[in-house]
């Protein structure tokens, strides 16, 4: 567990990305995963989580107040998971996807935490915004940022101090193949990036068109090399 | 960014006032930090105040004066807006509190804003560059890059959109004052998004087959299957559109997986 530290801070780091500064999505998992991955000894096998989660990714939009799964730590969590095991076991990479997924949803909670933790300050802070009060308007953005980098930094650092010993034991227990395992999992996350495609693009004039061409090419380029 | 370069067929908004470059990088850098305290009840509101406050700086009696402190109110309050294209607003709310534009006005303009900032800056950026940039890291990813090519490719490409956009933004705001409203009628911003749709759908078509393919790291009849059982879970969440969250059911399936794999 000597990655705990610099494996949370990244958390911390790319969770902050996410929504509150500076929204470089540094935070998308094929980002996250890969650096995460490098942190602890194997950025290939965290590129690999960091690839399945972005497709499965693709199919949550960060729109406004919707609630939505935190990827930036999650993918930090499920790829330094992954990585710390270097592929040598056969569900390394399907463990973790499937702790990423978990951080993910309970990273969505904490955002929405995180929005009414902010109200709350803003709410305590009412007279001196409606007075044009400098300071608690600046105070009040670093407050929002400080929590934000701190409830990522936290979460990442539980999620992986608690999920690590849990994937290590299930891998231990693993009686899949590596192929059988990595084509579920491949197969799970193509159908949700399929999916996520068609509904984003159809509305788009002739886009069915220009995914269906472009599964042909994609398929073709596969046959050819 | 000092002068006021008025286009065509738009009412000239008052000279503009003089504004340093450093006061420039200042509102920039805050606008990354534009979302640093949303929340369910101002939403970016503060964060309005908070880009905007070197601007506001230079009003007559700097922070000290009843007009920088009725500006900072005027600012912290409500705002929802894409956090992109909030530049838009905080470059011609800048220009509007620095002219000494009456307050109703400001207000008026500030509130009429949000709906088309939203709805745009969604279709573009969620909606289109980010999966678009997804996609391409993806083909890349797919197409065997190294990890390093892949992360600078996303990061660099998303980017010259995200930092572009926002500069634009806070040029046109501030050119254009509070006749900011016709910039939206920009040929990008009106058509980009089908653009960027069609292009991304086309892109996804390549990505995913060539992504799985490396992930998976081989190729036969285990491959072919994994793909047609993704198409035909593909199809069925295409069915049932906004009832089922991809992510979960793929944390449902993987969850299932991994407990028959641990215990048979």
């Amino acid at each position: 567990m000597r990655e705990l530290l610099p494996v949370a801070m990244l958390g911390g780091v790319l969770g902050l990305d996410v929504v509150c500064f500076p929204q470089m999505m540094i935070s998308r998992p094929i980002v996250a995963g890969t650096v995460a991955g490098a942190f602890v000894g194997d950025s290939a096998t965290g590129m690999l989580v960091g690839a399945t989660l972005e497709l499965i990714a693709l199919a949550t939009l960060p729109f406004g107040a919707s609630r939505y799964p935190e990827w930036g730590s999650a993918a930090v969590v499920g790829s330094a998971i992954a990585s710390a095991m270097h592929m040598q076991a056969s569900g390394a990479i399907t463990v973790g996807v499937l702790m990423a997924l978990a951080t993910a949803w309970v990273g969505g909670w904490t955002l929405v935490k995180l929005r009414e933790w902010n109200a709350w300050l803003a709410r305590r802070k009412r007279g001196a915004l409606e007075h044009g009060s400098r300071g608690a308007v600046v105070g009040l953005q670093l407050a929002g940022l400080t929590s934000d980098l701190t409830r990522a930094t936290i979460l990442t650092a539980l999620a992986y101090w608690l999920l690590s010993p849990l994937a290590r034991a299930m891998v231990a227990l693993w009686s899949f193949d590596a192929t059988v395992s990595r084509a579920v999992t491949v197969g799970a996350a193509c159908a949700v990036a399929a999916a996520a495609a068609w509904t984003i693009f159809h509305t788009a004039r002739g886009a069915r068109w220009y995914f269906a061409a472009g599964l042909m090419v994609g398929l073709l380029l596969l046959t050819l090399r | 960014m000092t002068a006021a370069a008025t286009p065509r067929g738009f009412p000239a908004p008052a000279p503009a006032p003089h504004v340093s470059a450093m006061t420039w990088v200042s509102v920039f850098g805050r606008m990354l930090a534009i979302q640093g305290s949303w929340n369910y009840e101002t939403l970016l509101g503060n964060g309005i105040g908070f880009a905007l406050e070197p601007a506001l700086r230079r009003l007559p009696g700097g922070v000290h004066s009843d007009a920088f402190k009725q500006a900072m109110t005027r600012e912290s309050a409500y705002f929802n807006a894409h956090p992109y294209l909030t530049s838009v607003a905080v470059g011609a709310l800048a220009r509007a509190e620095l002219s000494g534009v009456p307050p109703e006005r400001i207000e008026r303009f500030r509130t009429a804003l949000c709906g088309p900032l939203g709805s745009v800056g969604d279709r573009l950026i969620w909606a289109g560059w980010l999966p678009f940039s997804s996609l391409i890291a993806l083909v890349a990813f797919g197409f065997g890059a190294t990890p390093m090519t892949v992360v600078l490719l996303f990061v660099i490409l998303y980017n010259a959109g995200h930092f572009g956009l926002r500069a634009w933004g806070l040029y046109v705001g501030w050119t254009r004052g509070l006749a900011v409203a016709s910039a939206l009628g920009n040929p990008v911003l009106r058509q980009g998004p089908a653009y960027i749709a069609r292009a991304a759908a086309a892109v996804a078509g390549v990505a995913i087959p060539l992504a799985a393919s490396r992930i998976l790291g081989f190729r036969g009849p285990l491959f072919v299957g994994a793909l047609a059982c993704g198409a035909v879970i593909a199809v069925a969440l295409v069915r049932v559109h906004g009832r089922v969250e991809g992510w979960k059911l793929v944390l449902v399936l993987i969850a299932l997986f991994a407990l028959v794999s641990v215990a048979r």
